[in-house]
């Protein structure tokens, strides 16, 4: 660890993009424009899952304004018998994804994109394109994909030498679950399921993309990744990398939903056919059904627990909603969910299961909120049988320094058990509750990631700073860069500008996502700015003409040390700047490295929830959560995550789902009825910041973003247990169910 | 059908455009007059984020006809901050980090400044009800609350 002195490190200072963010000259993806520019739209299936006869796109084409239509026949294909991995993603899917070939797989699935002169002709002609289904029957529900006759969404997918749905599974193991149950006095075996839910980004899929006349193509869009971006393209348009520059808009929103593209290929081949730049936005109903959402899921959870309160063994079947290609978050599933406990004979199985829904997309902590729903419940059940207290059973149990995880690693130093202490300890646990309120607690794990990362710190010459690193700031990264840098450097924050560069202007970054981005641009950034520390000193000992190493940095100054100390005037940051020509030239370096060190991170959260007995409407009066987020850079930020985790937590237990009717159609495609939580649902959300420092950091940082949505769908079930003396084993608890379970139907 | 000619203003400053009859103000606003810092999220009224003030009410800018805006007065996030100077509710949006993304922020900033306008003691509840037309997604509305009721307090002082 470096030692640092905390001047900003820790500060709330005001975010370098803020200005334009409220005074609404930030650019987002669908704000850009260019001259020239024209329209596209997509077409999209109306029918769950068909196999396309034909497609005729000759009246589309007649009509005035239309430049361009195309299909999967513009589309790079990759045949299905070779997996071809970008990241966490297959092309093979991708490519069929973002355009139908041969089968429509769900209700939005796009099969052809047309440019026209505006965006009314588009979405006119994409109503003339003809085309002739054959209707295939369809599976929405987990249970209906894996029974014997479901309908196969694809055939070359084998199970148990079989066609199958189940596109995969992941298993983790630990000790003997057979010996470790016959040891338990009290073992409790639950089913939970639940729905599918959107990220609800508030700013939906878009994308400008102009091809030149050199065959160089820009695309300006909203995401977690220019790079991904750019990757995708080039892979499913045939177009190098090289000749790619992805830009990156700001981002309204992504929470692991902007992790891939839908529009960037499609806008990028109607702008090659027509030499005009091309905009693709995304309207609401489409972002609902075509884009995101997160798994849906069943589960069956077991776990068995001696009378002194120590789990002995703990089982967890998952079953999660992959939409129409392979690849839900069943490691998140399977890898977090018992990773807060000490458990010494353990199993988790997860399986991957494909039906007629859009492809999921990454979620804030994929599948471990899923897992911990299950988990956590349970382990609220074994403390009420054995009359423990919920947090002291979590605390008898908690992982801690040397616990060797069910999904593999060692854990170095963190702090799960301060959650906990925090938990107990809090106010809130112990303040009376009203009638028909119940309180609630969960814990919850998630791995945070490393990875590539780049970044570039340049000296202006009026010397001050300019950092670039190459992640979209999702939700205040940029300040927190500015924090580290003003401290190493020594400066005032304010002298600290930060941009995201594009793909050409900064070396390659993997996405925004994982929770990764502080952890890994502050390790780049800290190696870029000690290499401009070494340069500074360099100036000035030639200034001076001294040996550098007789030289400090301290306070934004080089100053003489040992035998030379007191001997000459400090040196400014600017005064070396000012003589920089005359001492070697510019001042400035990068650094790119893949990260490595990214400790997990536990938070436990406490929720008192009130219940109206006569509607089923269950409130959430209170809610408090406690995290060890490593170091806080920016805590302000730090607890805007906490917040925000929360509120997506408290709608995924409450509010939202995925309504597909019985035509295979999703019913609930706008805010109104897929139900976020509003202003006036919510309570203040309180947060409590544990620091134990990540020892493999040099500031000490963990990933922060993702562990809030982990813990609360049980923290709130179990609160309406509490309430209500009855439990859901389903989410969302919406008044009618809430309603059911009170009436005990 | 011919376009319709309207005249209005629009942040202080006479606006003159042609529109569809079925032409959103939203749509005028963003692809016509560049104002794109009234956002569309929902394209329902659902959301907030194109939320302006007419003739000093809280609107929904996606759910009105841009013809209707013919003789009105208009404010946009464009027109909040003055002679480069950031409006109080801008000031301690920036200072109590009530914004995560920002995609949501200008609909809320238009939303507060028009529940001040109309009531410059809001309490705690009634903050929630006036901005509970507006989603955000990023920052569960902790920091945007506290933002209103600290700038109420400001103001309180300040009268």
């Amino acid at each position: 660890m470096n030692e640092i002195s905390n001047k900003w490190i820790g500060k709330n200072t005001v975010r370098p993009d803020g200005a334009e963010k409220v005074t609404g000259r930030a650019q987002y993806s669908s704000d850009t424009t260019m001259p020239g520019m024209i329209w596209g739209h997509v077409l999209r299936s109306p029918h769950p899952h068909a196999k396309i006869i034909s497609i005729n796109t000759k009246k589309a084409e007649a009509l005035a304004g239309v430049k361009s239509v195309i299909t999967s026949k513009d589309i790079v294909d990759f045949p299905l018998d070779t997996p071809v991995i970008l990241g966490i993603q297959d092309m093979r899917w991708m490519c069929r994804n973002v355009m139908a070939r041969d089968k429509v797989l769900f209700h939005g699935h796009p099969l052809a994109a047309v440019a026209a002169t505006t965006e009314a002709i588009a979405e006119k002609a994409c109503d003339l394109i003809e085309v002739e289904y054959e209707i295939l029957p369809w599976a929405i529900d987990i249970e209906d994909a894996i029974k014997d006759d479901a309908p196969i969404l694809h055939d070359h997918i084998q199970f148990n030498g079989k066609p199958s749905n189940i596109a995969g599974t992941l298993e983790h193991k630990k000790g003997d679950i057979e010996e470790g149950f016959a040891k338990a006095d009290v073992i409790i075996e639950k089913d939970f399921k639940t729905e599918a839910v959107h990220q609800g980004y508030l700013e939906t899929h878009s994308c400008l993309v102009s091809v030149a006349a050199d065959g160089r193509a820009t695309i300006w869009s909203s995401s977690q990744g220019q790079f991904m971006v750019r990757a995708m393209t080039s892979f499913l348009t045939g177009i190098p990398q090289s000749n790619i520059r992805a830009i990156p808009a700001e981002i309204g929103g992504g929470f692991g939903g902007k992790t891939i593209v839908y529009l960037e290929p499609l806008a990028t081949v109607l702008s090659q056919k027509t030499g005009r730049p091309v905009k693709i936005v995304m309207n609401r109903e489409d972002t609902m059904r075509a884009s995101g959402p997160t798994s849906g899921s069943k589960s069956t959870i077991k776990i068995g627990a001696t009378n002194d309160g120590k789990i002995v063994a703990a089982q967890g079947i998952y079953y999660l909603q992959a939409g129409a290609f392979p690849g839900s978050p069943i490691r998140g599933a399977a890898g977090c969910s018992l990773a807060p406990y000490d458990i010494p004979n353990a199993h988790t199985f997860g399986y991957d299961v494909v039906s007629n829904r859009s492809k999921v997309a990454a979620y804030r902590a994929p599948g471990a909120p899923i897992g911990a729903y299950g988990v956590e419940c349970v382990l609220d059940e074994i403390a009420e049988a054995l009359k423990m207290c919920p947090l002291e059973l979590r605390k008898i149990n908690a992982a801690k320094e040397g616990t060797k995880a069910v999904h593999g690693p060692v854990f170095p130093k963190m702090g799960y058990i301060e959650t906990l202490d925090a938990a107990i300890n809090h106010p809130h646990y112990k303040a009376p509750l009203g009638k028909h309120q119940g309180r609630g607690v969960a814990s919850g794990f998630w791995f945070n990631a490393g990875g590539e990362s780049s970044a570039q710190l340049n000296i202006t010459e009026d010397g001050n700073v300019v950092v670039t690193t190459g992640h979209p700031d999702i939700g205040g990264s940029r300040a927190s860069i500015a924090n580290i840098t003003a401290e190493l450097l020594g400066i005032h924050h304010d002298r600290v500008s930060v941009l995201i560069g594009d793909t050409a202007t900064i070396g390659y970054s993997n996405l925004t996502g994982g929770s990764r981005v502080l952890f890994a641009s502050a390790m780049v950034v800290t190696e870029s700015a000690q290499i401009v520390i070494n340069q500074l000193k360099q100036r000035a000992a030639k200034i001076w003409g001294i040996d550098e190493d007789a030289i400090e940095w301290e306070n934004g100054e080089a100053r003489p040390a040992g035998d030379n100390a007191g001997k000459f005037a400090p040196l400014t940051l600017a005064e070396i700047a000012d003589k920089a020509t005359a001492t070697g030239g510019p001042i400035g370096a990068g650094y790119q490295v893949n990260t490595e060190g990214a400790e997990g991170g536990f938070a436990t959260h406490i929720c008192d929830v009130e219940v109206d007995m006569d509607l089923g409407i269950v409130r959430v009066k209170r809610y408090t959560s406690i995290q060890d987020v490593g170091k806080a850079i920016h805590p302000d930020y730090v607890e805007g995550q906490l917040q925000g985790g929360c509120a997506q937590g408290i709608g995924w237990a409450l509010s939202e789902e995925y309504i597909y009717n019985k035509d295979g159609h999703l019913d609930n495609t706008g805010f109104l009825d897929y139900r976020m939580p509003v202003c006036s649902d919510l309570p203040m959300l309180d947060t409590v910041i544990i620091e134990v420092p990540n020892p493999k950091h040099p500031q000490g940082v963990r990933g922060v973003g993702e562990v809030p949505l982990v813990p609360p769908l049980a923290a709130i079930s179990n609160a309406v247990y509490q309430a209500i003396g009855k439990r859901s084993y389903s989410l969302p608890m919406s008044p009618p169910k809430v309603l059911k379970i009170i009436e005990g139907n | 059908m011919s376009k319709i000619q309207v005249s209005t203003n629009i942040n202080n400053e006479s606006v003159e455009y042609l529109c569809e009859p079925h032409d959103t103000m939203l749509n005028v606003l963003r692809n016509q007059l560049d104002l794109t810092g009234s956002k569309e999220s929902c394209g329902s009224g659902d959301c907030g984020s194109c939320s302006i003030i007419l003739d000093g009410e809280l609107v929904c800018s996606c759910l009105m006809l841009a013809a209707e805006a013919e003789g009105s007065k208009l404010e946009t996030i464009e027109g909040m901050s003055e002679g480069g100077k950031l409006h109080a509710l801008q000031q301690k949006f920036l200072e109590k980090a009530a914004l995560q993304c920002g995609i949501c922020t200008p609909g809320f900033l238009m939303a507060s400044k028009a529940l001040l306008d109309h009531n410059p003691t809001p309490t705690e509840t009634e903050v929630r009800f006036w901005l509970a037309g507006n989603l955000c997604r990023c920052t569960g509305y902790d920091k945007i609350v506290k933002a209103v009721l600290e700038v109420a307090d400001d103001m309180k002082e300040s009268a």
